[in-house]
């Protein structure tokens, strides 16, 4: 179980939190030692991620951990929204998949941009998106 | 209200972005740049993003969609200026930028622009300053 050094929370109710979430992980992201590529990566998944939760899930939060684990640190970020959750989680992490304004990249991409990826969505009660990236050593 | 300045450079239309974008900024800038392609009849559209730290699939798709409109009204853009780490991070998202064309920096986007006008007037287009 990693330890947890910082620990903040951000609202995402307008898009110009989105930019204030991406200015949030970039500074912990440089805090942590990230590389420019390792910065941009967690950054644009923040992105996809502050966006869905605005557009599909009406707006909501993100938890923000940087996680120490005996032999690395890294940065943990959490979505939560109280929307209509997703109905079919598989189609949903499909590329191109959309119900929404983006290019339906939104989930899968930031899988991709992550090491690690967990979602957990109950129709009607809302989605939680959960991505985690570990410097690189 | 915020804007993205458009500048004229001859007979091409110049955009930098350089501020984190958001919706009603992108909604702004569709909006202005298909009226100066119009008004200035501009046959290219350089869209400079050496300032951009990120891109996501949100700024992806309205450089498409801007591409797209401009292609309609009769001009060609060209994407100018993508750092290294945005171009790797892009490409992993998922994001490839289909149909948009691409320069290094702003000066090779311009002789890209050149290069194509000059093969439309070879078709015997009219090129209107």
């Amino acid at each position: 179980m990693a330890a947890i050094l910082k620990d903040e929370t951000a609202p995402i109710t307008t898009s110009g939190d989105i930019v204030k979430v991406r200015q949030l992980v970039r500074e912990l992201t440089i805090s942590l030692g990230f590389g420019l590529v390792e910065q941009t990566k967690m950054v644009t998944a923040a992105s996809e991620l502050a966006r869905n939760a605005l557009d599909h899930g009406g707006g909501g939060k993100v938890q923000l951990q940087v996680l120490n684990n005996e032999m690395r640190r890294g940065l943990k970020l959490t979505f939560i929204d109280e929307g209509p959750g997703i109905q079919d989680l598989e189609q949903a992490l499909r590329d191109g998949f959309s119900t929404g304004s983006g290019m339906g990249l939104g989930l899968s991409g930031a899988k991709r941009l992550a090491n690690e990826f967990e979602i957990e969505s109950v129709p009607g009660k809302g989605t939680k998106v959960m991505i985690t990236r570990w410097r690189n050593t | 209200m915020e804007r993205i300045p458009i500048l004229k450079m001859g007979e091409f239309l110049l955009v930098t972005i350089q501020v984190d974008m958001h919706d009603q900024l992108a909604i702004t800038l569709q909006d202005d740049l298909t009226q100066q392609i119009v008004k200035h009849r501009a046959h290219g559209v350089l869209i400079d993003i050496s300032s951009l730290e990120i891109v996501d699939s949100f700024i992806g798709r309205m450089i498409g969609n801007i591409a797209g409109m401009a292609r309609m009204l009769d001009a060609e853009t060209v994407l100018v200026g993508m750092k290294p780490a945005v171009a790797i991070t892009l490409v992993e998202l998922g994001m490839s930028l289909p149909g948009v064309r691409t320069a290094l920096n702003v000066e090779k986007g311009m002789a890209m622009l050149h290069g194509s006008l000059k093969g439309k007037e070879f078709f015997g287009r009219d090129i209107e300053g």
